[in-house]
């Protein structure tokens, strides 16, 4: 094989990865911290990329429009739904689900009788660069550069504030920091509109690349969630070798041979992964790391 | 005379439709070390469950510095200045000794730093293991460090659950002399559940006997000490 093509290669499986690593970041904060399964997280993307498309429209700076509004209004809306739905229903798993499942469905019709069920787009804001005869996008690189930025700030907001030591100790034992006078309710408030607003970034992030649509969602929350169960309760490590894993299936497989039968080598590798590791990646090793 | 800082009345509590308390009083003033010996299954830790808010009470009132906390969350009692040392310790197993010291000191006014300086100098053994994970240490270090978390938190009385509870015999004598210290420097209330005789006649004032849900009677501590004299009163073996 040709160098450059190497280069190529290499440079789509990484953007394979940081892609994959940016979509379940949301899912993986929520799951991780609270043990809720949030089936809206493709729509909490979603309303990310409208948010993108509706302050480019108004005449935004891009960037604004596409990293700085879609976290915040996504939080926000995050925070909403946790007070008037989420909060009542902790410790319930099958009734989380079900919440979250409507507020998708819900959230869907809304969006839909707001744009109408039509795709739309935002212009990508970079160009192309070359690799040796190849072209290869150049907004590829700012998806990697945000991944990093979201899975770095993440791991200095748990490793080195007050805040991320009251997350880290909630999650271990909720009842104990209660005793030591944290109010763990405050603290699921906040991971829930935490993990929203990461959900927000993504779909801001990915607007660009993708067809947004109010459906839109249904294309990324089975890989997030695949990923989450693949990397186990390990936040950081855990999306961070889940998505490596999975993305470099995924993108190898879709070179040699096509897109779709590289999502279906991505399932197989996640089943046989879940079938290994019942409880992820993180389950077995790596325990104590974030 | 002055009001105790902890007054329980007539206090009832259990699991679903199980009751196990059934109508517990007692007082404990400030500074005081009150001890409660009694069997497994007596409902020595349902009593301090539900002292800390862990479990409703059915029916009683507990009142703490003149206010009813009957009612009140774990996160209010605990930040109204009642320190709990669950039974097992529950320590944060993925958290470093340091950082479980830090989550004690969410309560306390003064600087982190300094309170973790200060509350290790009652915890010289600890100072080894400061960057190590909570779970990593031995039962007894755990006892310790649970303790010491409580105590970053400047409580105004600590609900101590049978801290001896399969620890080793070296880390027990530890402990007591640790808790004579605390009781002489700093003049906290504790009030201590416990079955092991030693311990509890070594540090309380005032020992009272929970039998089947309820206060049936109080001992000199001396006389807790007594097995033979203990087990004539309340049948402990």
């Amino acid at each position: 094989m040709a160098p450059d093509l190497v280069g190529l290669l290499a440079f789509n499986v990484l953007a394979g990865i940081a892609t994959l690593a940016l979509i379940t970041l949301g899912l993986g904060v929520i799951y991780g911290m609270m043990r809720i399964i949030n089936l809206a997280h493709g729509e909490f993307m979603m309303l990310g990329a409208y948010t993108a498309v509706a302050a480019s429209d108004a005449g935004l700076n891009i960037w604004v429009a596409m990293l700085v509004l879609p976290p915040l209004v996504v939080g926000l809306i995050g925070l909403v739904l946790e007070r008037t739905v989420i909060r009542f229903l902790y410790g319930r798993m099958m009734d989380t689900m079900l919440a979250t499942w409507g507020i998708s469905l819900g959230l869907i019709g809304l969006v839909t009788s707001i744009y109408g069920n039509v795709v739309r787009g935002v212009s990508t804001p970079v160009g192309s660069f070359e690799i040796g005869r190849y072209g290869a996008s150049l907004y590829s690189l700012v998806i990697v550069a945000v991944a990093c930025a979201a899975l770095a700030g993440l791991y200095l907001l748990l490793r080195l504030t007050r805040f991320g030591l009251i997350l880290r100790a909630t999650m271990q034992n909720p009842r104990m920091a209660a005793s030591l006078g944290v109010s763990p309710d405050r603290i699921y408030m906040a991971t829930f509109a935490l993990g929203a607003s990461l959900a927000g970034l993504a779909g801001g992030v990915l607007a660009p690349i993708s067809g947004i649509s109010p459906a839109m969602g249904a294309a990324y929350i089975s890989r997030a969630f695949i990923t989450v169960l693949g990397g186990g309760p390990a936040i950081l490590t855990g999306t961070g070798l889940a998505s490596t894993l999975f993305g470099v299936i995924n993108e190898l497989v879709s070179f040699k041979t096509t897109p779709v039968i590289g999502d279906v080598a991505l399932l197989v590798a996640a089943v046989l992964l879940i079938r290994v590791l019942p409880q992820g990646i993180t389950g077995r090793y790596l325990r104590r790391s974030l | 005379m002055t009001a105790p800082l902890l007054a329980v009345d007539d206090l009832h509590s259990g699991y679903g439709r199980i009751p196990i308390l059934g109508g517990v009083s007692l007082q404990v003033n400030e500074g005081a070390f009150v001890g409660i010996l009694g069997h497994n299954g007596m409902g020595k830790s349902t009593l301090l469950r539900t002292l800390t808010g862990n479990l409703p009470a059915t029916a009683g009132s507990i009142t703490f510095d003149g206010r009813d906390i009957t009612r009140l969350s774990p996160t209010a009692r605990a930040r109204a200045g009642i320190g709990y040392v669950p039974q097992g310790r529950e320590i944060f197993p993925a958290l470093s000794v340091h950082e479980n010291l830090r989550m004690g000191c969410l309560l306390s006014r003064d600087r982190e730093e300094a309170v973790i300086a200060d509350i290790l100098t009652l915890f010289p053994r600890l100072k080894a293991y400061l960057d190590r994970p909570g779970g990593a240490l031995s039962g007894g270090e755990q006892q310790l460090l649970a303790l010491a978390r409580c105590l970053c938190g400047a409580p105004r009385i600590i609900l101590l659950d049978e801290p001896t509870e399969g620890i080793q015999p070296s880390i027990i004598e530890e402990i007591i002399e640790t808790l004579q210290a605390i009781g002489r420097q700093r003049g906290l209330a504790v009030l201590l559940v416990e079955q092991n005789l030693n311990f509890i006649a070594s540090l309380s004032q005032r020992v009272l006997i929970l039998q089947k849900g309820c206060i049936t009677r109080e001992v000199p501590p001396d006389v807790a000490r007594d097995r033979a004299m203990i087990d004539e009163f309340v049948g402990m073996a």
